[in-house]
């Protein structure tokens, strides 16, 4: 016997640290483990529903695995996109992104 | 409170003691490593609600390969070691983004834990199951997520190996002029 509520309260605090960690950073690669932070957020939520029973085709437990493979790959692009921006301008600071050629330039220098 | 409940607590508290250090030390691996913590702890939440593959998986998949790739990155943007505010914004802007993720935490504990109900009999899902649904009902969604991590695997090398043309040739040339220039100032 377990109560569903500490799964559910877990997710939703896991949730909001998450979009704090998002929005609360300044380098590209620790907004990143904001992300992570809310995917495991609706992972745990897939994972306690289907603890609770009543799901078809062991859809939360399937759902949570394709939600660990996507969100693999999205760090993968994500992380080469972060290395290609530190390439070109030598940092990766969220508070100044700005693409420019003048910029890129600056970042050469 | 019955004996899984404890247990959930335990590694609940765990998930998200580390999950704040993450996100707000001011050490920039300290971040990733705290998040090993709470990834592994997540595993643990896993555990206790019967999803043994998942937690596996949770386990090889994010602490052995994202958090390795997370750390990787720090070290190739030479991220720098020591406590360091500049990886943070300003104190107004976290003040702010605290009440909002305060905000989304409240918007959804008040959404989910009023549906939780009174204790259920835990469920279950063998990996004979997962097997079983994941090769049977969910074969296709499977083959195309192996297409997806094909796709990921090809942009990225683009993406790292793209450089602009224009900007290949100037290199060229202002290594060309540095070259001329450098003999006649020794001279």
């Amino acid at each position: 016997m377990i109560h569903l509520a500490g799964p559910y309260l877990l997710a939703a605090v896991l949730a909001g640290l998450g979009a704090y960690g998002v929005l609360a950073r300044r380098n590209a690669v620790l907004v990143l483990i904001g992300v992570e932070l809310i995917l495991n957020a609706a992972n745990l939520l897939l994972v306690s529903v289907a603890a609770a029973g009543g799901d078809r085709w062991a859809a939360g437990n399937v759902l949570t695995l394709f939600v660990i493979t996507i969100a693999a790959a999205e760090v993968v692009v994500a992380l080469a996109v972060v290395l290609a921006v530190y390439r070109l301008r030598g940092d990766v600071d969220l508070d100044d992104v700005d693409l420019d050629d003048a910029t890129v330039g600056e970042g050469q220098r | 409170m019955t004996a899984l409940d404890v247990a959930f607590a335990a590694v609940g508290l765990i998930t998200a003691a580390s999950g704040l250090l993450a996100v707000t030390t001011r050490h920039v691996v300290h971040a990733a490593l705290w998040l090993v913590v709470c990834l592994g702890a997540v595993a643990g939440c896993y555990l206790v609600l019967g999803a043994e593959f998942v937690a596996l998986v949770q386990l090889l998949v994010y602490v052995g390969a994202i958090v390795v790739l997370v750390l990787f990155a720090l070290m190739l943007t030479r991220a720098p070691i020591g406590p360091n505010s500049e990886i943070s914004t300003s104190r107004l802007h976290r003040v702010l983004a605290g009440v909002l993720g305060a905000g989304v935490t409240a918007l959804l504990a008040a959404a989910l834990v009023p549906i939780a109900g009174p204790a259920v009999e835990r469920h279950d899902t063998s990996t004979t199951q997962v097997a079983e649904q994941l090769f049977g009902t969910w074969v296709w969604p499977f083959e195309i997520l192996s297409l997806l991590l094909l796709v990921a695997l090809i942009a990225a090398m683009a993406v790292s190996r793209m450089t602009r043309p224009e900007q290949a040739a100037d290199e060229v040339q202002a290594a060309q002029v540095q070259a001329a220039q450098t003999p006649s100032e020794s001279a």
